[in-house]
């Protein structure tokens, strides 16, 4: 993949996205995130890696502004798209400007059908019937799945039929970038291959920009341009994709991979406790 | 003549249960779009007879008294959203009920702060003279009640299925959260529900008021709504119709047929009695959404 060139190509470019060294506060007490600062470059697929309870789920939300409904407060640092501010908007203003989330989970409407499930996301556009039955065709042309379930209530459909509800449901406002809160999670690899690949699609053919959550390393590695190692609410590495996969660290702590191949994961534990990398 | 009898009965109870789903229907709606029981519709329900009569009583003509009440209520509608419930989303539902149940004592005090406490008449100019089809005799003020409230079921049962806020209604009653990350701006939805519940408050109040006198017992009202909410489904905006049908005859019927061998007084509990049985065969009532869990 020509992961690097396509950083190359960008860079010079103002940022799409471009997050500043933000502090987030859950409950004017609980501190997630202290000062991470990350970009992304229009047409980029970036990935935010790391454990659980890092703060990868915290920075997206800080972005969607999604963060507000759980009490949480970005207190310092801004959050610029396409140069503006947008720290203080609503999430529904983030998405008429073309920043979508997509949760953690899916979070599809399960009572409502499929296909009523993808209209809601057009839901901030003021669009004739016709261009919508046009988004949808759109939609069906990357998931042919949802097509032949379009009628059935999406609670009942599988896991990977909902992970791809949820992102068609966001295509459907026309974003220009998606940001997309571990969509590996509770699928088998199978299906993950088969969203990340259509992740890779949308972002090369409808030009949408990714900043995606993962805990799985590999993969997020192996579709993203560059990638970001947050730990304790803290950017710890970052680097393009290509580099990352082959940096030793990153291969040991994350790939589980040693020079000798592959580690036993209690080794890896162990090692890791011996040696933190807190910058 | 043993049948036209019971057909007169079975009438007669079918048109008292539209107006129980009348009640009905303004739980169905909030609880369709936020998912949380609306303890305070009662308390809107008075509300509006009262603030309805009020005007009347200032020399305001009918549909003036009409448009000014509808007014009242949907600005009551936005400013519940603006004061409570804008702080609590995303809260368990259990937080959302407990606020409908202080909302609703304030505005019971409110109400009857602004508007005293005596009881008021409420005619409506209808006449209810009983007119007779086929040797069944129908009371024209019921026919008039159940013509309003299948109009109204029809039209919003409509907008729930068909429209774009319709879907996004039912969006934000599935998942709060994921209908505010798709941009559904969540204030401007529970604003209009509420609106459109305090619209459908002052519809029953109009009604019940005209039938019970405009006092504080129409917050009790609600009582009937809610094995008819049982029997429905909450989150069915038909299924408050065929509740109130069921609930409305089978009381009727069952005070008729059964009253002489259980000593009478059976329309007062037989519809509890009827939800009872309900709960145990379907919790989630005829029209209700099933709940969807997957492992």
């Amino acid at each position: 993949m020509t992961a690097t060139t396509h950083t190359e190509q960008k860079n010079g470019s103002p940022y799409l996205l471009s997050i500043n060294n933000i502090e987030v506060i859950y409950n004017h007490v609980i501190l997630a995130l202290k000062g991470v600062s990350l970009d992304v470059h229009e047409g980029n697929i970036v990935a935010l890696m790391g454990a659980n309870g890092a703060g990868k789920t915290t920075t997206l939300k800080a972005i969607s502004n999604l963060l507000r409904a759980e009490r949480g407060d970005v207190t310092k640092g801004s959050i610029e798209f396409r140069g503006e501010r947008v720290d203080a908007m609503t999430p529904d203003g983030l998405v008429k400007r073309g920043v979508i989330q997509v949760m953690e989970g899916r979070h599809c409407f399960g009572h409502l059908t499929v296909e009523e499930n993808l209209l809601t996301g057009a839901y901030t556009r003021s669009i004739s019937r016709a261009e919508l039955k046009n988004d949808l065709e759109r939609i069906y042309h990357y998931f042919p799945r949802l097509k032949t379930r379009r009628n059935s209530q999406a609670g009942y459909t599988s896991g990977g039929e909902q992970q791809m509800v949820a992102v068609g449901r966001a295509m459907m406002a026309r974003p220009t970038m998606i940001l997309l809160d571990e969509p590996s999670m509770g699928l088998a690899p199978q299906i993950v291959e088969e969203i990340f690949e259509i992740v890779k699609e949308l972002n090369q053919k409808e030009k949408v920009s990714f900043l995606l959550a993962e805990q799985n390393t590999m993969i997020a590695l192996r579709y993203s341009d560059y990638g970001y190692i947050i730990e304790n609410g803290r950017v710890v590495m970052d680097g393009p994709a290509k580099e990352l996969a082959d940096n030793e660290d990153v291969k040991e702590f994350y790939l589980g991979l040693a020079k000798e191949g592959r580690k036993s994961f209690r080794e890896v534990k162990h090692y890791r406790r011996r040696k933190r990398w807190l910058a | 003549m043993e049948f036209q009898f019971f057909l007169e009965v079975l009438v007669g109870g079918l048109l008292a249960g539209v107006m129980y789903s009348l009640v009905a229907l303004g739980f169905v709606l909030i609880y369709k779009a936020s998912g949380v029981f609306n303890f305070a519709q009662g308390a809107l329900v008075l509300f509006a007879a009262l603030t309805f009569v009020g005007f009347q009583n200032m020399g305001l003509p009918f549909w003036a008294a009409l448009i000014i009440t509808l007014g009242v209520m949907v600005l009551m509608g936005i400013g519940i959203e603006k004061i409570v419930l804008r702080r609590l989303v995303n809260q368990p539902p259990i937080s959302l009920f407990m606020a409908t149940i202080g909302l609703s004592f304030f505005i019971e005090g409110l109400a009857q702060m602004v508007w005293g406490t005596e009881v008021h008449g409420l005619e409506l100019g209808i006449t209810d003279e009983p007119f007779e089809v086929g040797g069944v005799f129908i009371s024209s003020f019921d026919l008039f009640a159940a013509g309003i409230s299948g109009t109204l079921v029809a039209v919003l049962a409509l907008f729930f299925q068909k429209t774009k806020l319709g879907r996004a209604l039912r969006a934000v009653a599935d998942d709060h959260q994921a209908a505010l990350s798709v941009g559904i701006p969540l204030q401007h939805i529970w604003a209009i529900v509420w609106a459109v519940a305090g619209f459908v408050a002052l519809v029953a109040g109009l009604l019940w008021g005209s039938r019970l006198g405009v006092q504080f017992a129409l917050t009790l009202v609600v009582l009937k709504a809610l094995p008819v909410l049982i029997l429905g489904g909450f989150t069915s905006v038909p299924g408050a119709i065929v509740g109130g049908l069921i609930v409305g005859a089978g009381e009727k019927l069952a005070e008729v047929y059964l009253g002489p061998y259980l000593s009478g007084g059976i329309e007062n509990w037989f519809a509890y009695v009827l939800a009872l049985v309900f709960l145990m065969v379907r919790p989630e009532g005829l029209f209700g959404e099933r709940h969807i869990e997957r492992v």
